[in-house]
């Protein structure tokens, strides 16, 4: 540390001051009011210490969801990600000496393309609800209309981030209702909101209920001329039909599944794709295949005139630094698990639901699942005490407990969203189905 | 010679081989899910994790960060990220924990958010941060939001965002996905604000003047006091744009420059790396009449344990699920933890150093608009070698890579032709700057032939974006689709199509004969 001294001379500069001369006596301030610095071995003891007191799912089984999930994640998946030349690089400008990131990004687009049966995918968005906010206001793009139909049954902090993407070009946002029986949406409902003022519907495969929608793959019949949003958890689509095959336009999903950890909620990945015609309308970074002056096949960032960087105030989007490491960390974990890989996965994610739910069902005064529809990793259950004072009781015996939905979805409050995954071995549903079993 | 790795350009969708990823066993089951929504196939490859491993470590290979060597790409601050943050911020007590966990579970993580709230809060000279915004231009988006809350609380509509020519792209952006109107500035002469432009420019219809200071020339708007009465006359809110932040910390700070709303790019000053485009965190600080309107929730401490406050009637509610890219934050606090006040100080100082110490190296080389004194970047032209030799500043920025140097940023701001912006950053030495400017000074008296077809060492050479932009080819999944329109196989003549390429490959094959040998 310590100013190189020979640097000032060099630039006939005397003293350090002299290169603040332009800020304002008016406007200094004296140094920063802050701790001295710590040596490098302090500051892990420090933040360990102080992290140490966090409750992990290293040590409590977690079956909470509602849209951060924990998956078994391949070791390799680290390995790449650490990769320096990766993450210590920036958003590449310059394609030549960046082709690494760059035909990783663009395999993970492939990736997700794939998937989702759509064309073009941007190389991410920060979350799967701000990539929900950038779709609603694509669709106004596409048709100039300004109502936005989503389900009622939904995140509230999606609803949240949704209404503040919409509040500057004034969408308004419509909730259709869910079926109370099966969990599935409620046809009639949406049908009855359906209007030519209608910019674009939103729905999501597996919804916040972890209900798979057996009326989906004919939803276009619903909706006409309006756009359709899907939204997705890509680990299902290991096994689901891709939305592209039901007339999606915009296909959007939390993308954390793929290879991140938890991470308390962030970072996370925005999954964003559409159909062929609509990418000049899209948000994002986009990674195009193109070739280099000797004919080689060469990947470099595309259609940049949508971008706030060129086309300022009249951008598709604002975006500029977004999720590109889990990015390559997705490409990652599904070119290690593999297309057989993925649908086993989520095989054992509907299999480990489906015998918790109906284990959970078994026990006095429970009742799981409450919707009779086909489930994914999730679903919601009403227990006989408030869901607070049962997540309270389960963490007592080092479990974290669901999702209270009351928050959520009022008119299922005092349900339970309970989420399970590969990860959980039949020990960790019996301590779970023991700790329930107190309270009933 | 720097020479960067080339491999084949095989995409893992063309790699064949056997998976050996296994799940526990678990029965088979018939009806899995509805009948409708099964899928026929998937078409994603199927590879043993040796061959995985193999083709991503070979791309990472055939890229540059700033592990690898100078990164001076302003506005973008590329400075060194400390490896204590990868340990700190992939620990269990990090990674595995759920943000629907109970408040009581979480208390550590919840004492970070709070700690460095309050460190960027000194640091800022704000009274309140959110640190849930998760890029720069996320915190900008937020911010535009806070100030249409503002506003609306009090019952005033106003429609515009004043914002000078010289701004991030972000800034008009961002102002205008809150439904801003925006209007743009002019600079002046000095390349500063005009502050007569300024003055006519607001209006009891202007929410907010947005800025960065120093600005994107690196040069420090001296007249900051009398632009904040400027728009704290006309009633409106003055917002910071803390992508060059790095440049003050210590000296001054945006609350006592009189900013009601400062966003913090954390992977800029704060240390954390770049990710390859991101993740990022961009978190938003307020002075006191804005903190009623930040998002929800907030972390507050009470009888010596942490909660979260969501009962905040006036919040803007969410920007994104959560508390923000947590992972990013604990980075962050790592480096101010390790930096102390002074070492944070002593950053920006040596970044202003560093930035004065190579632009006087280079300004009898290159022309320097404007004035001489800079803070963390400046920005120069090569308009001079245009002129004479037909060389660009994209052929130089090319020309740069082929010596293992990125390039600056280029052709930004668009005020200064044949732009060149370059941030060296508080880390780098007095020999790596040497070695850059001894690199440009050399490249401005090469052949200019040379220039023009480079870059020749970098595992790609010059690419054709025209191509990319016309054939919009997202994934793998269109290639092959157009691939098939076309007939099995690509025609020849699209092959080195465009003209401008085959004018290069021209030039480069004349050059070789001529200077009978290898150019690189």
């Amino acid at each position: 540390m310590g100013i190189d001294r020979s640097m000032l001379d060099e630039i006939g500069i005397s003293n350090i001051e002299e290169l603040f001369s332009d800020v304002p006596i008016g406007v200094r301030v004296d140094g920063l009011n802050l701790p001295n610095g710590l040596s490098e071995m302090e500051v892990v003891e420090r933040i360990q210490s102080m992290l140490g007191s966090n409750l992990t799912t290293d040590d409590c089984p977690c079956f909470c969801g509602g849209g951060v999930y924990h998956h078994f994640i391949p070791s390799a998946v680290k390995t790449i990600i650490s990769r320096s030349e990766f993450y210590t690089s920036y958003t590449p400008y310059q394609a030549e000496i960046s082709q690494g990131i760059l035909q990783a990004l663009f395999e993970y687009q492939s990736f997700i393309a794939a998937l989702t049966g759509m064309d073009a995918v941007n190389s991410s968005n920060y979350d799967g609800a701000t990539a929900l906010g950038e779709a609603a206001t694509m669709c106004h793009r596409l048709n100039g209309k300004r109502k936005f139909l989503v389900p009622e049954a939904m995140s509230w902090e999606k609803k949240s981030v949704l209404r503040n993407y919409a509040w500057g070009p004034g969408i308004e946002i419509v909730e259709y209702a869910f079926d109370t029986s099966t969990g599935e949406l409620s046809a009639e409902d949406l049908r009855s909101k359906m209007s030519e003022e209608i910019s674009g519907v939103y729905i999501e495969v597996p919804n916040f209920l972890g209900v798979i929608d057996s009326q989906i793959a004919s939803i276009r019949e619903d909706i006409k001329d309006a756009a359709l949003v899907v939204g997705v958890n890509p680990i299902s689509l290991g096994i689901l039909k891709p939305p592209g095959e039901y007339g999606a336009d915009i296909v959007i999903g939390e993308g954390q599944v793929l290879g991140s950890p938890m991470n308390l909620g962030g970072p996370l990945l925005g999954i964003f794709a559409t159909r062929q015609e609509h990418v000049r309308k899209m948000p994002g970074r986009v990674i195009g295949l193109t070739k280099d002056v000797e004919g080689e096949r060469a990947f470099c960032m595309t259609l940049q005139t949508r971008e706030q960087h060129i086309r300022r105030s009249k951008a598709t989007s604002n975006i500029c630094t977004n999720e590109a490491l889990m990015a390559v960390a997705a490409a990652t974990y599904l070119a290690l698990v593999g297309r057989d890989g993925l649908r086993k996965i989520a095989e054992v994610n509907i299999g480990k639901a489906r015998s918790l739910m109906k284990s959970v069902g078994e026990l006095d005064g429970f009742v799981s699942p409450v919707f009779t529809g086909y489930h994914f990793n999730e679903f919601v259950m009403k227990p006989p005490i408030e869901p607070e004072g049962l997540n309270k009781h389960l963490l007592r015996k080092s479990i974290i407990g669901g999702l209270p939905l009351d928050k959520h979805v009022p008119r299922l409050g005092g349900h339970m969203l309970l989420a399970t995954t590969e990860v959980h071995r039949r020990e960790d549903h019996e301590r779970f189905l023991r700790a329930l079993a107190e309270v009933s | 010679m720097y020479r960067q790795a080339r491999y084949d350009r095989k995409m893992i969708f063309e790699k064949e081989g056997e998976t050996d990823f296994a799940m526990p066993i678990q029965e088979e089951l018939s009806d899995a899910v509805p009948k409708t929504m099964i899928r026929d196939r998937l078409e994603i490859p199927s590879l043993p994790e040796r061959e995985v491993v193999k083709h991503y470590t070979n791309l990472s290979q055939m890229n540059f960060g700033v592990d690898n060597g100078f990164y001076p790409l302003g506005s973008c601050t590329m400075k060194y990220n400390p490896k204590y943050a990868d340990t700190v911020s992939s620990l269990p007590a990090v990674a595995n924990i759920h943000p629907y966990q109970a408040e009581d579970s979480i208390q550590g993580a919840l004492q970070l958010m709070y700690e460095l709230e309050k460190a960027l809060c000194e640091i800022g000279g704000v009274e309140a941060v959110t640190l849930q915004p998760a890029a720069g231009a996320h915190g900008e988006f937020t911010g535009m939001l806070l100030a249409k809350a503002f506003f609306a609380h009090k019952g005033e509509n106003r429609t515009e965002v004043v914002i000078p020519d010289t701004a991030h792209g972000t800034n008009p952006a961002s102002a205008a996905m809150a439904g801003f109107n925006v209007t743009e500035v002019p600079s002046s002469a000095t390349g500063c604000v005009d502050l007569d432009a300024l003055q006519s420019a607001v209006s009891e219809n202007t929410a907010a003047f947005m800025i960065t200071n120093p600005n994107t020339l690196g040069i420090f708007e001296e007249d900051v006091q009398r632009i904040a009465e400027i728009v704290h006359g006309a009633g409106a809110l003055l917002y910071y744009d803390g992508a060059n932040l790095n440049a003050v910390m210590g000296w001054t700070n945006p609350g006592k420059m009189d900013f009601d709303i400062v966003h913090f790019n954390l992977h800029k000053t704060f240390a954390t790396p770049h990710g390859g485009g991101g993740p990022g965190a961009g978190p938003v600080g307020v002075k006191k009449h804005i903190e009623p309107f930040l998002p929800v929730p907030r972390i507050v401490r009470k009888n010596g344990r942490f909660g979260l406050d969501y009962d905040r009637p006036d919040s803007i509610g969410k920007v994104r699920p959560f508390f923000g890219n947590f992972a990013v934050l604990v980075r962050a606090y790592s480096y101010i933890l390790r930096m102390g006040g002074d070492g944070l100080k002593e950053a920006s100082e040596k970044a202003v150093l560093s930035s004065n110490y190579m632009k006087e190296k280079l300004k009898g080389v290159f022309d320097l608009p404007f004035k001489d004194l800079r803070k963390h970047e400046f920005v120069i032209s090569t308009k001079k070698l245009k002129e004479q030799k037909d060389v660009r500043a994209l052929d130089v920025a090319k020309r740069l890579l082929d010596y293992g140097l990125h390039a600056p940023t280029i052709y930004f701001p668009s005020l200064v032709e044949e732009a060149l912006m370059i941030e060296p950053t508080e880390t780098e030495t007095k020999e790596t700057m040497d070695q850059y400017v001894d690199v440009l000074k050399k490249i401005a008296d090469e052949n200019p032939m040379l220039i023009r077809s480079a870059p020749h060492n970098t595992s790609a050479r010059r690419i054709d974006e025209v191509y990319a932009a016309k054939e919009a080819i997202l994934s793998w999944r269109s290639f092959k689709k157009k691939e098939n329109e076309r007939g099995d196989r690509p025609s020849e003549e699209d092959k080195g199509e465009c003209t401008l390429c085959r004018s290069i490959v021209g030039d480069m094959d004349s050059l070789k004969k001529r200077i009978g040998r290898s150019v690189d």
